[in-house]
């Protein structure tokens, strides 16, 4: 290889490349700009819709409960309920979520209280969330007036309230922000850059093969005397710097979200929840995803140019997406352990050591055998992109 | 100086079996003279001249180009050689002193020799205008001028011309035909392709007709005309194609 030549045919790739829209588009436009605008208007949908079924004042039918006042009045006086009169089909209707609960208060309900126990029923409608949230509001109500009953109970008997809770439990996190993170975006980090590196490096594949040949530059470069290999290597490295830097800067543009946005898409202004993500462990992700990359690259350039124009690379390449997509996936899993067989499997093993990484771990020989393997399964691909270059079958099919 | 020895290419075709392209096809073209390689759509023409520019490679025979073997010295051919075609297109992106420069960059050109050598060729051909104007934004006729200027910065000896003014208006081909020309008037050896018999006698010194990958006669036109008895080329063209003499 003629590395002077393999840089000058990468230089001018990449300016060409830089100044096709397509390309910027999916580099730099979508990771920077489309991912933070959908993250925000996710945050923003899910705050104003459950912040309104939230602020709500559920409509609650009662049945029963004409000789038990006490319980219907506490009911009535219970903040975020309200009872409307009770109808035949009242079950009907929280079936068509006119309103959102019916409660059965049994014959007798005051007058069992605190000696044999009276039953009560709630029915809602479950995958409603208005009905849900009636249903959570109704049992804090019914918790809390047994309580008061009991205390009330207590009082009359003469006996200490203190009965009532005898102890009580503090629950402290152990776990530091950065194992929190990891347990969260252990498996979604390393399958968001595999599909961003797969992603960013898939328009450029296309554009300097097969669109070269529809063009008609193809030919043209053809009759220079760069050897078809350092052609090779110079369009191949553009696709790999295209590669990594859509996933860089998808996860950048993420990660700002993400910090911005961190109320609102965890638990809600009142979260405690500490979160954050080692700096190291990404850049170890990185270097890790650097031999993927090189092997989506050259995967994509053999495929690419075995296509007659940039639409028929298109059919040839996005079914590509499944088997990239599948074993990341796959490895963001529970139970799927990085060990010496899915050390072996290509873009599984680098999204499951990502996943290592993450977590604060270092298996160092899986590591190790995880970037090797990767670096044969991507010497395997420059190498038939290499052949297919070099093949007239290809390069002039008709 | 090209020499082409019983070049041949065969094709393998899914439908048809193997196709015979270029049947063993030779002739000589010497440097101060252009060939014209006159043929039907499908003659075998454009296979001929990707040989010659090693493109692609022969299945047997071989050829000559100034001094270099097409089979065993490729990049030294190509290094040797300025190839022109209607469908050697240009990057759309660059621009037009990109496109030179790079291909200057590729002949191994020190950056000194590309801005002389392009100043020159950019004066001669009228391209200061819109030197650093993108290539998708030129008109046909700037686009063939960068064409031109691409295939003339390393000064090859060697110019390959494969139906060059294929779709062009008249001005544009026009200005083709006289680049071909003053080509040979500086001493290169040129081979160009046509189907356009006027091109042919306006411009050749010697003529190949070929017909089904097989060169069916070669000479001067005035040999051709005192071998086929018969003054207008059209007529030796349909003869010659037909009979194989």
């Amino acid at each position: 290889m003629n590395l002077r030549n393999a840089l000058i045919v990468f230089r001018k790739e990449l300016r060409d490349m830089l100044r096709d829209k397509r390309t910027i588009r999916s580099m730099v436009i979508i990771p920077m700009v489309a991912f933070p605008m959908l993250f925000v208007v996710i945050g923003w949908a899910q705050e104003k819709f459950s912040g309104e079924a939230e602020k709500e004042v559920s409509l609650v039918m009662v049945y029963g409960g004409e000789d038990s006042p006490k319980v219907v009045q506490a009911l009535r006086d219970f903040p975020g309920i309200q009872i409307v009169p009770y109808k035949t089909d009242a079950r009907q209707e929280v079936s068509d979520k006119t309103i959102r609960a019916l409660v059965e208060i049994p014959a007798g309900f005051d007058a069992s209280s605190g000696s044999s126990p009276a039953n009560a029923s709630i029915d809602y409608y479950d995958s409603d969330t208005r009905s849900e949230l009636a249903k959570e509001k109704l049992q804090k109500f019914f918790d809390d007036y047994r309580v008061h009953i009991a205390r009330e109970a207590l009082i009359a008997r003469g006996l200490p309230t203190r009965l009532l809770e005898p102890f009580t439990v503090d629950a402290k996190n152990v776990a530091p922000p950065a194992k929190v993170g990891a347990a969260i975006f252990g498996g979604l980090i390393p399958y968001l850059i595999i599909i961003f590196c797969f992603t960013g490096a898939m328009y450029p594949a296309m554009d300097l093969t097969a669109g070269e040949k529809e063009r008609g530059t193809m030919e043209t470069i053809l009759t220079s005397p760069v050897a078809r290999t350092d052609l090779v290597m110079g369009k191949f490295l553009t696709v790999v710097v295209a590669s990594v830097t859509t996933a860089v800067l998808s996860l950048l543009s993420l990660g700002i979200t993400f910090a911005l946005t961190k109320r609102g898409m965890f638990g809600g202004a009142g979260s405690t929840r500490q979160i954050s993500i080692d700096p190291a462990a990404l850049v170890g992700v990185v270097v890790m995803l650097l031999p993927i990359a090189i092997l989506f690259a050259s995967v994509l350039l053999s495929v690419a140019l075995f296509a007659k124009s940039y639409r028929e690379a298109q059919t040839y390449v996005s079914p590509l997406i499944f088997i990239v997509i599948a074993p990341a996936i796959i490895g963001t899993l529970p139970g799927i352990e990085l060990n010496w067989k899915t050390a072996l499997v290509p873009i599984l093993n680098t999204s499951l050591v990502s996943k290592e990484i993450i977590a604060g771990n270092h298996p160092w020989t899986l590591m190790a055998a995880v970037f090797a393997m990767t670096c044969v399964y991507a010497t395997i691909g420059i190498v038939a992109a290499v052949r297919m270059f070099n093949r007239e079958d290809v390069l002039f099919r008709v | 100086m090209i020499e082409a020895h019983e070049l041949s290419k065969v094709f393998s075709d899914k439908k048809r079996g193997d196709v015979r392209a270029a049947d063993s096809i030779s002739f000589r073209c010497e440097p101060g003279q252009i060939y014209g390689l006159l043929g039907a759509n499908g003659a075998g023409k454009t296979t001929t001249l990707r040989m010659l520019a090693t493109i692609l490679s022969p299945t047997s025979g071989t050829a000559s180009v100034a001094g270099f073997d097409v089979v065993r010295e490729p990049a030294q051919v190509r290094a040797h050689i300025g190839f022109l075609s209607t469908a050697t297109a240009l990057y759309d992106r660059l621009t037009a002193a990109e496109t030179v420069e790079y291909f200057g960059q590729l002949y191994g050109l020190d950056s000194a020799t590309i801005a002389r050598r392009t100043s020159e060729i950019f004066k001669t051909l009228d391209m200061e205008e819109f030197r650093d104007r993108r290539c998708a934004k030129l008109s046909t006729g700037m686009k063939q001028k960068v064409s031109i200027a691409r295939t003339l910065i390393h000064d090859p000896p060697v110019m390959i011309f494969d139906e060059p003014t294929n779709g062009l208006d008249v001005m544009a081909a026009r200005s083709i035909t006289d680049f071909i020309r003053q080509c040979r008037d500086r001493g290169k050896t040129v081979i160009f392709s046509t189907h356009v018999m006027t091109e042919v006698e306006k411009l050749c010194d010697r003529i190949g007709i070929i017909h089904g990958g097989r060169l069916r006669t070669e000479g001067t036109l005035d040999d051709l005309r005192k071998r086929y008895a018969k003054s207008n080329l059209e007529e030796i063209f349909v003869e010659a194609s037909g009979d194989g003499r």
